[in-house]
């Protein structure tokens, strides 16, 4: 296995000392006349993960179509890498975008390319030379476990494959930060924990700050607990070590009917006395 | 059909005529600043332009059979069957070979760009896409409206050609014209004006066909459903457009050109 990730084309964003990677303040965005998301306030600090909970339809992925630019708010301010995106060209944006991976919640794929020319999208878009841009695919397909399936085309491939495609596309260029929209929606029990094993990994390994949208607790609270060892794979955090079996670089923000319930750390989450919470959680 | 309010309805269509306008002359600005894409361009024009020549060659040799069976019947009233070469190559540069070969290119085009590009909206490949950092109307859109204006173009004298070559063989086979005297008037009676016309009509049909097709596939909302709606939804847009501009444009060549 290859832990090596190719080296981005894009040179990694310079931050100024406590300039927080992500950071949303008083962001509202409506869809027809329905609010989606009110008022939302929030920062994501560098090498950072955030674990984004809640109810369907709650506006969870529309909080990172966001966070990339893809869908501009009705009121507040944006920021990520420091820089005000909500003004932001759109060819500016797309700059920007080099520095972020996305992975959509149904993979999104293109249905008329192969692996390979999916994962190397952002390298040819980047007129990278075929033989770098080659070795660079084969890397980021051996960090998924997927080198076998290069030729293939996204028809041929099965959910998971399909997901870990979208993450080795997402991670090619390491990219300074990375959204996964629902990464384990829709799979299996076990292909699910696959799949959380390697943004773990890709957390652990390239400690790239994230935000993790997700609907299932137990996908949320193995990140929380866990951490991926080279030898082992995914091992969980021992109890009586200096982070009491919590990774701190986690936290978590839960919205329920487009508003904020909750933002805080895996300890905060889980003393919390909101009966709402609670009954979430439950 | 939900039902809205005049204003509700209103407002809805001068939205979307905005956003059409934004989208064509956001494809246009793109044709001259880089990057280019290349490929898309020659593969859009494979499949526009060569996958279009057998329904463009069958229409327009058909019609020209027809119209030459059809002109004969009220020429022989006047004695003037010996015009029926001017009537066929007339009709089919000026008006049939643009318009039925903008009418056929959008039944078969403009569904193919509204359906794929739905597709990709509906599966989020167009979010994918400009979170990949690139914009997909400079990789979607442009690349079609360039191949499809280009290839209308060609696609057109084609089809005049063979309405005419059409005309001649049913003048001389089935109603006993004399061969020489058919293409001798056909190529008299044209002037000019006719020509640029005839010429003009498919770059506007082009940029109709292109630009609604990929607006219609880009606007995609509510899956498999909202694909086929996409589609059928472009090709009756298109169409009607075409033959809207058709009538516009024939009206300004003739103040130019006169007759």
């Amino acid at each position: 296995m290859t832990e090596a990730i190719p080296s981005t084309s894009a040179a990694p964003v310079e931050l100024l000392d406590n300039t927080p990677v992500v950071e949303f303040k008083d962001v509202t965005i409506t869809f027809d006349v329905k609010p989606v998301l009110q008022n939302i306030s929030f920062c994501v600090e560098r090498g950072q993960t955030l674990m984004i909970l809640g109810p369907a339809g709650c506006g969870k992925s529309v909080l990172l179509k966001l966070a990339n630019g893809l869908l501009g708010p009705d009121a507040g301010s944006i920021k990520i890498f420091g820089k005000e995106i909500t003004t932001m060209p759109e060819r500016d944006l797309y700059q920007l975008r080099a520095h972020i991976g996305m992975v959509f919640q149904e993979s999104a794929l293109f249905d008329s390319l192969n692996v390979e020319d999916n994962v190397a999208y952002r390298l040819h878009e980047e007129r990278v030379s075929e033989d770098e841009s080659h070795q660079r695919v084969v890397e980021a397909l051996k960090f998924v476990e997927l080198e076998q399936a290069i030729a293939k085309y996204p028809s041929e491939l099965s959910g998971g494959m399909r997901r870990r495609v979208s993450i080795a596309r997402a991670i090619i260029s390491s990219p300074d930060l990375i959204l996964y929209d629902s990464p384990t929606g829709g799979l299996d029990p076990i292909t699910s924990t696959t799949i959380i094993e390697l943004v773990m990994k890709q957390r652990d390994v390239s400690h790239t700050t994230s935000l993790v949208v997700t609907h299932r607790l137990q996908d949320a609270f193995v990140l929380a607990t866990h951490r991926y060892d080279a030898a082992k794979g995914m091992v969980p955090i021992p109890k009586d070590g200096p982070d009491h079996g919590i990774d701190p670089g986690i936290k978590f923000l839960m919205l329920n009917e487009g508003s904020i319930v909750f933002h805080g750390t895996t300890q905060e989450l889980v003393r919390s006395e909101d009966p709402w919470i609670k009954e979430y959680l439950s | 059909m939900p039902l809205y309010s005049p204003e509700v309805y209103i407002k809805k269509n001068v939205a979307a005529l905005q956003e059409y306008s934004i989208l064509s002359g956001r494809a246009i600005a793109d044709i001259f600043s880089p990057p280019r894409y290349w490929a898309d361009i020659f593969t859009q024009m494979d499949s526009i332009g060569v996958g279009s020549m057998p329904i463009i060659i069958l229409t327009g040799f058909f019609t020209g059979c027809v119209l030459a069976l059809q002109s004969v019947t009220a020429l022989q009233q006047f004695g003037a069957v010996s015009k029926t070469g001017s009537l066929v190559s007339l009709s089919m540069i000026k008006e049939l070979g643009p318009v039925l070969t903008g009418l056929m290119v959008s039944g078969r085009n403009a569904a193919g760009m509204a359906s794929e590009i739905g597709s990709m909206k509906v599966t989020e490949q167009l979010d994918a896409m400009r979170a990949l950092g690139t914009d997909p109307i400079r990789k979607l859109v442009t690349p079609r409206l360039i191949a499809t204006v280009f290839m209308l173009f060609f696609l057109t004298i084609i089809s005049d050609a063979v309405g005419i070559a059409g005309g001649a063989m049913v003048s001389v086979a089935l109603l006993g014209l004399n061969a020489s005297s058919y293409l001798h008037t056909s190529y008299q009676s044209l002037i000019y004006g006719d020509v640029v016309q005839g010429l003009t009509k498919p770059i506007f049909s082009g940029f109709i066909i292109a630009t609604v097709g990929c607006y219609c596939g880009m606007k995609t909302t509510g899956g498999t459903q909202g694909v086929g709606r996409a589609t059928t939804q472009a090709v009756v847009v298109s169409s009607v457009l075409i033959i809207v501009v058709d009538f516009l444009v024939t009206r300004v060549m003739i103040g130019i050109f006169g007759s």
